[in-house]
């Protein structure tokens, strides 16, 4: 304990060759290995990796949650596995799910953490004061916290957490789940702490735009530092191989397809109108050797950022992969039907007096892309449901491939595929035999049957692990499987309610790869997502707000009407949340 | 300051500070309250109803092969008797039909020399068939039937002027539940079966649903000793299943009719001991079950359905096998139930009191120290 009473001048965590396994269903995991840093007193570090790459199981052996299997870790001077207790009452840390006692009000759980912590009584208002207006949670302090929003309530676990201010704050992936505007928020607490109290935060997030948020970023990958620095020294590390691609009159994913699969390119995403490349030379490419035979395309550099440095650095790990060629699926009949496929008029859906989704219209064309975006309870799930048949709508009239869902509902849902958030295969089954079952269900019988599985397992290159229990697949070959039983009856429509969530940077490149190729053909696709990013891939998209559209158009268009003086080139996510935030004034005014 | 001093005025706050949320969780969230008070009263209706070991009301074909005056004497006696509802059969085997196709529980066939057998003794001149499908029904019908003989048999005699013509008389005389009322017997070893499902279930779920809330690891990485969280999850639930347990003596008295012989404090003192117990078993189950659907299932199984069939509320202890007979001595509720049954229809018999509550003493204490050993401030 008086270790714990000194000043730190400089090292706050010592993190020397940590390793951890855990065992489950008789196999080993290797969470961690070898895991070593050090992290210095008052600067925000972030711990960067995509799902399962061990960032919670680290995040618990610092707090003293869990024992390492080998290694020590060293907080404000005290071992965080023999004096596990005293580290928990001189840190703060924040789980994913933190748990908020949601019977009991914002004060009252205010009060459980002060009494827990050993907050003096006497100084207890004051710190109260701060950390709400801090949190912005002044006005709600006597509501229930189940009655406050997913941003709220991560802004009161982080007030529980600060309730007596801690030397080092852990947090768990503080910003999943959380919508844009209440994401921008939460950092801003973070670096006002940092800033005025000489906090020093140790951060987890998968979202790779945040590490550049970070004075220091920890990369880890499949339970591996891939490297640690700030983050602009991962950046600039590429300088010299980051282009923007533009090829007017090519469509934007056709042109990010074949920049993939072009010499010496490394990554290509889409962004705005062009792509962005990384090459594996400092070399500027040549148009005529990246896209030969198409005419007019303006290569230019640009800045390097931190997630071209994540992709370069997990590529490396990853065993030579055979380029992705998703153009030519085989079909099994059928052209592509021209026109509007989906078409939806003043689509409303009330739950008791509560208008989960009011007064949506919109269609969206054979072939398009189409997002939904929005925050956590904007509708996007309701409106999905009553899309795939799966909930009546209680107002408006609503046609999915030419059918009214209200009169042939079974009719229309022979025609889509559905991909739910949530894994919803037969875990206990093999791959092999989930997609036999989704044939059967789709009734594929005899040779067609068979085909189908063979072609499935062909192309989402699933041939190896046919024997394998679902439940034991990587969370990307999860997906991949669930994409391909949503497929098994050549669907026209496919629905993607956030496909992508929880899955790693590289498995989503693949996934949209294959979403490319698949509206090459003439299938529509309607997905939501959280990931900004991602809707740089949709044709078109609205955003929806408690219920209601505030904006349909195409990513450009989005972008361009939240333009201003101070902001001549708004990113997705300013866009978004300037769109909310007209939304709520609006609100607010009537 | 004294650290000391410090730590110990911070476990205080602590301990207030989960009271205090224990206590605000319970009134809004009607479910502890649903398990601690409205399960005894749903439970108890449905069992002190429901199950009955007295048979009343007993189709039973009467048999008549000769009537006559005392054929006559003797069926009228059943038809006094609430026990039974005779019906007349003209025969054995249209009576014999009636009962396989279950019409009746029984057959009472007086033969054709009922009379003359009935003086000259020592055959006897009723034949009684018992459906023996439910066995326990089977001894009952038939120790009512004889015992209406039997008091026919003294009846006559005495209208007759001549002694008895029975070779052995046997005088009934039932100590403890005088009107062998099965209520009476059965619902102070329900209490018991009743508590131990509600002790266990309360704690059991209420750390569950701070596992799968995520509230469990926000408490761990406080300060709290897993000490302090033990006890700010026993003390309310005590309190509330002790709530449930006053009701249910409550119903026992008032409802049910059960005298009560022995001392009232004595009872509520055991009680405590048991709940103890059942709170301790509670804990234990919720080291290893983290979900709310597993803890109820776990505590259904290791506690409520050994206590229901092997605690001696219903099933006599001492008539099963040795080795079941061994294993009923883990289980709190035995202790429990010889207690409340000897409390509620004997008195304060201190030579089955004291061993009982010493026993539970010994599992209470078993049980909690063994939970608080189990649970690590670790989340593997």
């Amino acid at each position: 304990m008086t270790a714990a009473a000194q000043p730190f001048p400089g090292i706050l965590l010592d993190v020397s060759h940590i390793s951890k396994t855990f065992l489950s269903g008789g196999r080993k995991l290797q969470a961690l290995s070898e895991v070593s840093f050090k992290l210095s007193a008052g600067r925000v570090t972030g711990l960067i990796g995509p799902d399962a790459a061990g960032k919670t199981t680290l995040m618990r052996l610092i707090a003293g949650l869990l024992l390492p299997d080998s290694g020590s870790i060293t907080v404000l001077g005290m071992d965080a596995t023999r004096d596990s207790l005293a580290v928990q009452s001189n840190i703060g840390y924040m789980p994913q799910h933190f748990g908020l006692y949601e019977d009991l009000s914002v004060q009252e759980n205010l009060d459980l953490y002060a009494d827990l912590q050993g907050v003096p009584r006497e100084q207890r208002a004051a710190r109260y004061r701060e950390l709400m207006s801090m949190t912005g949670l002044t006005p709600f302090t006597r509501r229930l916290a189940g009655r406050l929003s997913g941003g709220m309530k991560q802004k009161l676990g982080l007030a529980c957490t600060l309730v007596r201010p801690p030397r080092l704050l852990l947090l768990d992936e503080p910003t999943v789940g959380v919508d844009p505007v209440s994401r921008r928020e939460l950092w801003a607490i973070i670096y006002r702490l940092v800033r005025d109290q000489g906090m020093s935060v140790l951060l987890s997030t998968a979202y790779l735009d945040e590490a550049e948020r970070c004075h220091q970023v920890l990369l880890l990958y499949a339970g591996r530092l891939l490297g640690e620095g700030p983050p602009a020294d991962f950046a600039s590390a590429l300088n010299g191989r980051t282009f923007s691609v533009q090829a007017p009159g090519m469509n934007k994913r056709l042109l990010q397809q074949r920049l993939r699969r072009a010499p010496g390119v490394l990554d290509a995403v889409i962004q705005g109108e062009a792509v962005r490349i990384v090459m594996h030379q400092p070399l500027a490419p040549e148009a005529a050797a990246l896209l030969p035979g198409s005419g007019l395309t303006r290569i230019s550099p640009i800045a390097p950022r931190f997630e071209d440095s994540f992709i370069t650095r997990i590529q490396a790990l990853q065993p030579e992969k055979t380029p992705m060629d998703f153009l030519q699926p085989p079909r099994t009949g059928g052209t592509a039907t021209a026109g509007v496929v989906i078409e939806v008029e003043n689509l409303s859906r009330r739950f008791g007096d509560f208008y989960a989704v009011r007064n949506l219209s919109f269609s969206v064309g054979a072939g398009e892309v189409f997002g939904l975006l929005g925050a956590n309870g904007a509708g996007k799930t309701t409106t999905f449901r009553m899309l795939c048949g799966l909930l009546p709508p209680s107002g408006g009239s609503l046609r999915v491939a030419g059918v009214d869902l209200r009169l042939a509902a079974a009719q229309a849902r022979a025609r889509i595929g559905y991909m739910s958030q949530k894994f919803s295969l037969y875990e206990a089954l093999t791959v092999k035999q989930n997609l036999d079952f989704f044939a059967s269900a789709y009734g594929l019988t005899g040779k067609p049957h068979g085909q189908r599985v063979a072609w499935a397992l062909e192309q989402f290159e699933l041939s190896s692990y046919a024997g394998d229990n679902a439940s034991s697949l990587p969370l990307g070959f999860k997906q991949r499987l669930q994409l391909a039983a949503a497929l098994m009856h050549d669907p026209r429509i496919l629905f993607l309610d956030e496909p992508t969530s929880g899955v790693d940077p590289l498995a989503r490149r693949e996934f949209w790869a294959r979403i490319s190729a698949m509206s090459e053909q003439g299938i529509t696709v309607l997905v939501t997502t959280h990931f900004m990013e991602e809707v740089e891939y949709c044709d078109r998209l609205v955003i929806m707000a408690s219920g209601e559209l505030l904006k349909l158009g195409t990513p450009e268009d989005i972008k361009a009407a939240a333009a201003s003086r101070e902001h001549p080139q708004p990113s997705m996510e300013d866009a978004f949340i300037a769109l909310i935030e007209a939304h709520e004034q609006m609100r607010m005014a009537s | 300051m004294n650290p000391d001093v410090q730590n110990r005025g911070g476990s205080r706050m602590r301990l207030r500070g989960l009271l205090r949320k224990e206590f605000l969780q319970i009134i809004r969230d009607p479910s502890s309250i649903a398990i601690a008070l409205a399960m005894p009263v749903i439970l108890l209706l449905l069992f002190g109803y429901g199950v009955s070991l007295d048979a009343k009301h007993v189709p039973l074909a009467l048999v008549v092969e000769q009537p006559s005056a005392e054929a006559a004497s003797f069926t009228a006696a059943f038809n006094a008797s609430e026990y039974f509802n005779p019906q007349a059969y003209q025969d054995m085997r249209s009576a014999e039909l009636a009962l396989m196709a279950g019409r009746v529980d029984g057959i009472v066939r007086l033969r054709g020399n009922f009379v003359s057998r009935l003086v000259r003794g020592p055959d006897a001149p009723i034949q009684v068939v018992v459906s023996g499908m439910n066995a326990n029904n089977a001894r009952l019908i038939e120790g009512y039937v004889s015992g209406v003989w039997r008091s026919w048999l003294t009846q006559q005699a005495g209208l007759a002027g001549r002694p008895l013509a029975v070779p052995v008389s046997v005088e009934q005389r039932v100590w403890f539940n005088s009107a062998v009322r099965s209520k009476d017997f059965l619902v102070p070893g329900l209490i018991a079966v009743i508590m131990t499902l509600i002790g266990a279930m309360l704690t059991a779920l209420v750390m569950a649903r701070e596992w799968e809330r995520g509230t469990m690891e926000a408490l761990m990485v406080t300060p709290v000793s897993m000490r302090e969280i033990l006890i700010g999850k026993l003390v309310p639930y005590f309190a509330l299943g002790m709530g449930g347990m006053a009701l249910s003596v409550i119903m026992a008295l008032w409802l049910f009719g059960v005298p009560l012989h022995g001392s009232l404090l004595l009872l509520f003192l055991c009680a405590a001991l048991f709940m103890l117990a059942a709170l301790g078993m509670g804990l234990l189950v919720s080291v290893v079950a983290r979900s709310q659907f597993v803890a109820s299932l776990v505590a259904l199984v290791t506690t409520f359905l050994p206590a229901f069939l092997l605690s001696g509320f219903i099933f006599d202890v001492g008539s099963m096998p040795h080795v079941v007979q061994a294993i009923t001595y883990l289980i709190a509720a035995r202790y429990f139930v010889s207690i409340l049954q000897t409390l509620f229809l004997a008195g304060n018999v201190w030579v089955i009191i004291i061993p009982n509550a010493l026993a539970l003493c010994a599992m209470a204490a078993v049980f909690l120290l063994v939970a608080r050993r189990r649970s690590h401030k670790r989340l593997q």
